[in-house]
């Protein structure tokens, strides 16, 4: 490496790591705290979904004594039933004094409409605007509705008909997606995790070695030293690279440990992302590091001030997740010619590993191949830049 | 040794200097006189490498800086108008910093780090992180690391700016050694008295162009005036800019 380039580099490191600041943002609060969030709202919202499960549905009956076998058949479904009696008027009044309440009213002629076989009808009365009570009254349907059914056919075998007569189409649900690639699509947002943690990895580094040497006026002076401005800036680039570089291996390493501690395989889904994908995770976005960085270095140098590079690099970090986003919305699949845009190529790739379905070799080698041509353009540009006199400000 | 012909450079339609003629010898102070906005600064601009010339031609020890920046940025030593340093790294590494980018290293940058930190007074500092640094301070850092590859040739660019009478004191101190020791200094300023105190020769320089220069004795021949002060007012018409 150049002389130049490497003690620029070692430079800007030492400042960084040196900056408390700085290395929290860069090195702590994203790599760690970024996938121990993430993994904790996955964890909350597997729990809820188990909850909403197993939860026992409470539903109160009134009139309860002209249906007897009804709620019976209720209880056995698994819905905790209440005995309460009263008219219209007070099953409203339960309802709005008690938030997600579902009452089931059975009328007077239930048993002689239910004897005589004709259709019998009951009430369900249910808060439609509450969430809660409309998944209670949609079990507490499900439990009727398959009483019915029971009845309805023990009537049709009594009169010597099978059941089956009146099922002209049945439908079976095939879940044909594995459990791995149906966990993927839960972590689907992890390649953006690990992409934004890994650009603000060198975000501060960025600013501070270019919008910060000239705020700081310090600029000037490292222009008079016997060295050509594309070294000063390609050593600034390595710079932020390397705490990208950093950045990716403390948050890739941070999720796998992460995911150890959710019970996905309960769940009937598996999460690749043992040490093995994790390593090849980290290897698979390395070239997108320097692309991060020189993107970042490039923007961070049009800015006069620390402040203004700021604002600016906050919304420049969200461009590489654009095309995640519209692949995302759009619903496409893998194929070679997405290998040539970073950061798309890096979430596919990533994604083809946690599923446990890489991608092909040749596929990763353009992915990397793209990418770094990318970043060697990029830092070329900063070193045009660089040599522009402008770069002074002032 | 620095040697400046007919130096022009535009911002624009702007005209910052406009044919500057003059000279810097060695073992010699120069001081560049005149308001703030004469293109005392463009002109060491031009000189240290930063700017191009737009016509016109400047040499340090005979090297034509527009044509080789890189062998004249060796050859100088360079304290521009914003002597900024690093805040995390101690005063001693900023140097170092400068020292390792003009290709010391090992014992000898070492060496050589310690003896500016002796030679400027900064040991109560040295090791300290420069974040909370004194303009004073600062300044001495900013100068040690424009002398850590012991330059021929040194630019300062308005160095006693925002420094204390003490300090002040010092950096005149040291600017006198330094030419004692044979270097060519060219420093900027809008300070008559900076100039009068310091300067063996006096380029005074206003709308971009050498109005006068000399000697002090020269140039108080040459406008028949009593003091430096009634010399720079008749040089330049009035007493803009003057301290």
């Amino acid at each position: 490496m150049n002389a130049v380039i490497r003690i620029v580099l070692l430079k800007e490191l030492r400042e960084s790591l040196r900056d408390r600041r700085t290395l929290l943002t860069s090195l702590v609060l994203g790599p760690v705290f970024a996938p121990l969030f993430f993994i904790l709202i996955l964890k909350l919202a597997l729990a809820r979904s188990v909850a909403a499960q197993d939860e026992a549905v409470p539903v109160t009956v009134a009139n309860a004594a002209a249906a007897p076998n009804l709620v019976q058949q209720l209880r056995e479904s698994g819905l905790t039933v209440t005995l309460r009696d009263g008219s219209d008027e007070d099953i409203r009044r339960w309802i709005a004094d008690t938030d997600g309440l579902v009452v089931l009213y059975v009328p007077e002629n239930f048993g002689e409409r239910f004897t005589s076989g004709q259709p019998a009808a009951v009430m369900i009365y249910a808060d439609g605007s509450s969430s809660r009570a409309e998944h209670h009254a949609a079990r507490a349907q499900q439990a009727i509705a398959s009483y019915s059914a029971l009845i309805g056919g023990l009537r049709l075998q009594a009169r010597g008909v099978s059941p089956a007569i009146v099922q002209a189409v049945i439908i079976d649900n095939m879940d044909v997606s594995t459990p791995s690639a149906r966990a993927t699509l839960l972590l689907g947002m992890l390649s953006y995790v690990i992409l934004l943690v890994t650009l603000l990895g060198g975000l501060y580094l960025a600013i501070d070695a270019t919008a910060g040497e000239r705020e700081r006026g310090s600029l000037e002076a490292l222009l008079t030293v016997p060295a050509t401005r594309e070294h000063l800036i390609y050593g600034k680039i390595a710079a932020a690279a390397a705490m990208m570089i950093a950045a990716l291996a403390l948050v890739t390493t941070a999720i796998a440990a992460a995911l150890d501690f959710v019970p996905l395989e309960t769940f009937g889904m598996s999460a690749n992302f043992g040490p093995g994908v994790a390593w090849r995770v980290f290897v698979a976005v390395l070239p997108f590091t320097l692309v991060g960085a020189a993107l970042l270095t490039v923007v961070a140098s049009f800015t006069k001030s620390y402040k203004e590079a700021q604002s600016w690099l906050g919304v420049v970090m969200l461009v590489p997740t654009v095309p995640i986003a519209i692949a995302g919305v759009l619903a496409v699949q893998p194929q070679a010619a997405l290998m040539l845009v970073p950061s798309l190529s890096q979430h596919l790739v990533i994604q083809g590993l946690m599923r446990g379905d890489p991608l092909p070799a040749s596929w990763i080698l353009l992915s990397a191949a793209s990418t770094l041509a990318l970043g060697l353009l990029l830092a070329w540009c900063a070193g045009r830049l660089y040599r522009r006199e402008a770069i002074l400000g002032g | 040794m620095i040697r400046v012909d007919g130096l022009t450079r535009s911002f624009g339609a702007i005209r910052a200097i406009d044919g500057v003629d003059f000279e810097a010898r060695d073992g010699r102070i120069t001081g560049m006189l005149g308001p703030n906005g004469a293109g005392k600064s463009t002109t060491l601009r031009v000189l240290y490498t930063v700017l191009r010339p737009d016509a016109g031609s400047a040499s340090v020890d005979g090297i034509n800086v527009a044509h080789a920046p890189l062998a004249t940025r060796r050859a100088i030593g360079v304290l521009p108008h914003a002597a900024g340093t690093y805040p995390q790294l101690t005063a001693r590494e900023n140097i170092a910093y400068f020292g390792e980018l003009h290709g010391l290293s090992g014992a000898s940058l070492a060496r050589r780090v310690d003896e500016l930190v002796a030679e400027l007074e900064m040991a109560d500092y040295a090791d300290r992180r420069a974040k909370g640094f004194s303009q004073g301070e600062r300044v001495k850092v900013a100068l040690a690391r424009a002398l850590v590859h012991a330059p021929k040739n040194l630019l300062l660019d308005e160095p006693t700016n925002g420094l204390d009478v003490m300090a002040t004191r010092a950096l005149r101190a040291l600017i006198r050694k330094l030419r004692a020791d044979g270097h060519c200094v060219l420093f900027s300023s809008h300070v008559m008295q900076e100039v009068a105190a310091l300067c063996d020769d006096i380029v005074i320089i206003d709308h971009g162009c050498v109005v006068a220069s000399g000697t002090p004795g020269q140039l108080l021949a040459q406008f028949g005036a009593a003091t430096l002060e009634d010399a720079f007012v008749a040089a330049i018409g009035d007493a803009r800019g003057l301290e």
